[in-house]
């Protein structure tokens, strides 16, 4: 059993550094042919992002809003359902963390800043609980339905940062006034690392400790794994349905609610590089494996941050990185074809 | 024997995995003849057609077509050969019309398509054997009996002259099914040679030349209808009556009832039937079996009792109390057991391990810190104790039951059900695809649940074990029961022919 564990493990460790060497060389390649070094590019951009304290601290509050948004689609995901809405759960739960952080202003420092994570958790689950009624009842599949909320999701927002929430100080710009300072999520050591950081490692835990070890994770597996089974021993397929999807779009929200309390600290259009669509990416790398999840999600904030730093130093169009992305998940997606052929 | 068959089958063996489905098979048909086969489901009667059809190859065995030896690797060559089969599932495009499906499937299909001669065509084929059907007609307007004259009629235009019916008339209802034959009547006229595969003895003998009975893979016998009566037919699709009652069952006074049916009505699903008017009592320390060809509502009955599927009309009572639209949590917690025929789809979760499917008896039950934890050396002995319960050994905790064989997967599943507190336990085709240990420890652990006092109903189609183990067995037919028998009373052959529709016995 155990020597089995070793070699799967084994040759995960192969396939990832397989996958990276893969990836490195086409995307060198890529760089090549529009007149870059890639030697270059590359030790820069590990320079600038890993060995540089402040670069890392960079990557580590990137990974906040992946970690989150990773979840959200991760426990849709073991209950058999797939989440591509973490984006539009993310802006939802931005949306109503602003609320909280302009209404409730003048509550105590910690317990304003906890309801206003709160309502972004809830912002994100209510926006997921629509196709989640639609998926339990069997009417609506809610690959579809989440995908298309992605698109409802920020005209919503822009509604209320355009009109009636839309800072009176900076009125040619769309956007909210300014957090106040107890809704602010603390950024720390004067980078841009912040407490969401340690909030995505919390929900990882708890995420890795439940799903394999609680009674809700077991029932909520079973569901995902065999519907029919489930039905059949009398478990609440549909409320493990909604919940599952709540679960997610809560963690996404909160993802969006905490890079706004911390980074932009101030609602607006452009709050998200498509953190929700990546989180959806690092939980297909992962598998919905919590480890996984956490070097993925590492993985993916690097090469974001890098984006950034090819910007500068090559003079690279950020879109470069989605070349990027777009071959891991390439990639990624073959990795079903080759164990087809190994069996 | 002067004429040469224009089909011949010889030795024809196919295995699949875990069964023989053809045995050394022989079967000829004539020219200008219907042939008749006829046997129980699995007998291996659609395996031999899909042969001949090249939907599979035999593992051994020859194929000749006119007296010539042949190799049929795919439906094109047999195509090719003359020789059509008209699926039990249909194979059209229903948002195109008649006319567009039939052209689909013919060999010699022009590049461009003449809309008008190919409806000519077809109205006139359609016209010569009664079939009337409107080219232009898009298929998904056709009733099932019309779609079945388009499939005909494909075959007919693509010029085949061994036409194969793998149960044509299970789709049908009567007034069809008269057509139909008169429809085979027609063709024979013409010379074309037919096979027509069933499991209704009526409709075998009303119809076919000659009959060729099949039975677990094997050719039992040949013969013609004027020379067969119901009760051959039977004996040879059934086969010895060599049946032991179990002795336990005789003489014994079942107790109170556990559940009760009383005009249970149920919708019907696509292609199966509702349950109509079931009325059925399960009492305490007693095995009722229910018999019937498949499909015919015993699927529907277990999920009506077990709360899955809605009953529309009647009543369900359950220990004394309306249970008629308790969901299946409160039924499996007042007491109802469940073994299904497939496991591995039914009751547990491939990737889980042994020991989390047998924590999936109640999750509450192993649940600790309100949830937060389980109790997993609770569930470690429910492992050891349920397996010794039943006499088994008990299976490796950490097996995934996804690598399990069919056997020890139904044996995971029956530590699990029976260990819950139950009063009723019900068997869906229990022992289904099982090997025969395994499906005596199945059948063991259902007579043990008697002795103590439990109510067992018994899905089954293996009627032999039916026989030896039910105290009443009732029998379904089209959703309704049909029949009721004591076994130490009845014998298989009149079970048999209510199954079939042969008789209606009014209990």
């Amino acid at each position: 059993m155990l020597s089995s564990w070793r070699a799967r493990l084994g040759w995960s460790a192969v396939r990832l550094l397989l996958t990276v060497v893969v990836v490195l060389g086409v995307f060198g390649l890529f760089l090549w042919g529009l007149g870059r070094d890639p030697i270059k590019a590359y030790q820069d951009t590990f320079r600038l992002n890993i060995l540089n304290p402040r670069g890392l601290a960079g990557v580590l509050a990137r990974m906040a809003p992946l970690l989150l948004t990773a979840l959200g689609v991760a426990i849709p995901f073991r209950a058999g359902l797939i989440n591509v809405g973490a984006e539009g759960q993310f802006m939802m739960g931005a949306l109503l963390g602003t609320w909280a952080a302009l209404n409730l202003e003048g509550l105590p420092m910690g317990l304003h800043l906890a309801l206003v994570l709160l309502a972004g958790m809830v912002g994100g689950a209510l926006w997921a609980a629509v196709p989640g009624v639609l998926r339990a009842r069997g009417w609506v599949n809610e690959t579809i339905t989440t995908l298309l909320l992605n698109y409802l999701a920020p005209l919503v927002v822009g509604y209320f940062v355009f009109g009636p929430w839309r800072a009176p100080e900076l009125a040619f710009y769309p956007q909210t006034p300014e957090y106040p300072a107890s809704a602010r999520l603390p950024l720390l050591f004067g980078t841009r690392l912040h407490l969401g950081f340690f909030l995505g490692l919390f929900f990882l835990l708890a995420y890795a400790y439940l799903i394999n070890r609680s009674r809700w994770g077991l029932e909520l597996r079973t569901v995902g794994g065999n519907a029919e089974a489930a039905r059949r021993l009398g478990l609440p397929v549909e409320r493990w349905i909604l919940a599952a999807m709540m679960l997610g779009g809560a963690l996404a929200g909160l993802a969006g609610v905490a890079e706004v309390a911390a980074i932009h600290t101030r609602l607006k259009l452009d709050i998200s590089p498509g953190y929700g669509f990546m989180g959806f990416l690092v939980n297909w790398l992962a598998f919905a494996n919590p480890l996984g999840i956490l070097i993925m999600a590492f993985l993916i904030a690097f090469i974001a941050s890098s984006g950034f730093t090819l910007q500068i130093t090559q003079r690279l169009p950020y879109a470069a990185v989605n070349v990027l992305m777009a071959l891991i998940l390439f990639t990624v997606l073959a990795k079903p074809l080759a164990q087809r052929g190994k069996r | 024997m002067a004429e040469t068959p224009v089909l011949r089958l010889v030795d024809i063996t196919k295995r699949f995995p875990g069964v023989l489905a053809n045995d050394r098979v022989n079967f000829d048909l004539l020219p200008g003849e219907i042939h008749a086969l006829l046997g129980e489901n699995g007998a291996g009667k659609s395996t031999l057609v899909k042969i001949a059809y090249g939907f599979y190859q035999a593992d051994s065995g020859e194929i000749h077509v006119h007296g010539k030896k042949v190799e049929i690797r795919s439906p094109r060559d047999a195509r090719r050969l003359g020789i059509g089969l008209v699926f039990q599932g249909f194979t059209l495009i229903p948002a195109m019309t008649v006319a567009e499906n039939v052209a689909l499937f013919l060999a010699e299909l022009p590049w461009l398509v003449r809309p008008k001669d190919l409806r000519k065509t077809i109205w006139e084929a359609s016209q010569r054997y009664g079939l009337e059907l409107d080219p232009a007609t898009p298929v998904w307007q056709l009733s099932v009996g019309e779609q079945q004259k388009v499939e005909l009629l494909k075959l007919l235009l693509a010029k085949a002259r061994i036409l194969i019916f793998d149960e044509p008339t299970k789709v049908l209802v009567p007034h069809e099914v008269e057509n139909l034959f008169r429809v085979f009547a027609s063709l024979r006229e013409d010379g074309y040679s037919l096979v027509f595969i069933t499991h209704k003895l009526r409709e075998a003998l009303t119809c076919a030349d000659r009959i060729t009975v099949m039975r677990q893979g094997r050719v039992v016998g040949t013969v013609r209808p004027e020379e067969a009566s119901e009760e051959s037919l039977l004996q040879m699709m059934f086969g010895e009556r060599l049946v032991e009652v179990a002795k336990a069952g005789t003489g014994r006074v079942p107790g109170e009832p556990i559940l009760e049916l009383r005009n249970v009505c149920t919708k019907p699903i696509g292609t199966a039937p509702g349950l109509e008017d079931v009325n059925l009592t399960v009492r305490a320390g007693e095995i009722v079996g229910v018999a019937g060809v498949s499909g015919n509502g015993q699927r529907e009955l277990g999920d009506a009792i077990l709360g899955l599927l809605r009953i529309t009309r009647g009543r369900k009572i359950f220990l004394g109390e309306d249970a008629t639209h308790w969901p299946p949590r409160r039924l499996i917690q007042r007491g109802v057991a469940f073994v299904p025929e497939d496991p591995l789809a039914m009751a547990v979760v491939p990737w889980f391990t042994v020991l989390e499917n047998l924590a999936l008896l109640d999750p509450r039950r192993f649940s600790r810190l309100g949830g937060l934890a389980l109790d997993w050396s609770g569930v470690r002995q429910l492992l050891r104790a349920g397996f010794a319960k039943l006499g088994l050994n008990p299976l490796p905790e950490r097996a995934r039951a996804g690598t399990l064989s069919g056997g020890n997967l139904q044996r995971l599943t029956l530590v699990r059900e029976l260990n819950r507190p139950y009063h009723l336990v019900v068997g869906l085709y229990p022992t289904r695809g099982l090997d025969v240990r395994s499906a005596n420890a199945v059948r063991q652990a259902l007579l043990s649940a008697r002795e103590e006092g439990k109510g067992v109903l018994l899905i089954s189609e293996d009627l032999n074990e039916l026989f030896s183990l039910s105290d009443r067995i009732v029998v379904m037919l089209k959703g309704r029961i049909v029949g009721e028998f004591r076994p130490e009373e009845a014998d298989l052959t009149e079970v048999g022919r209510v199954m079939t529709g042969a008789g209606v016995v009014h209990a």
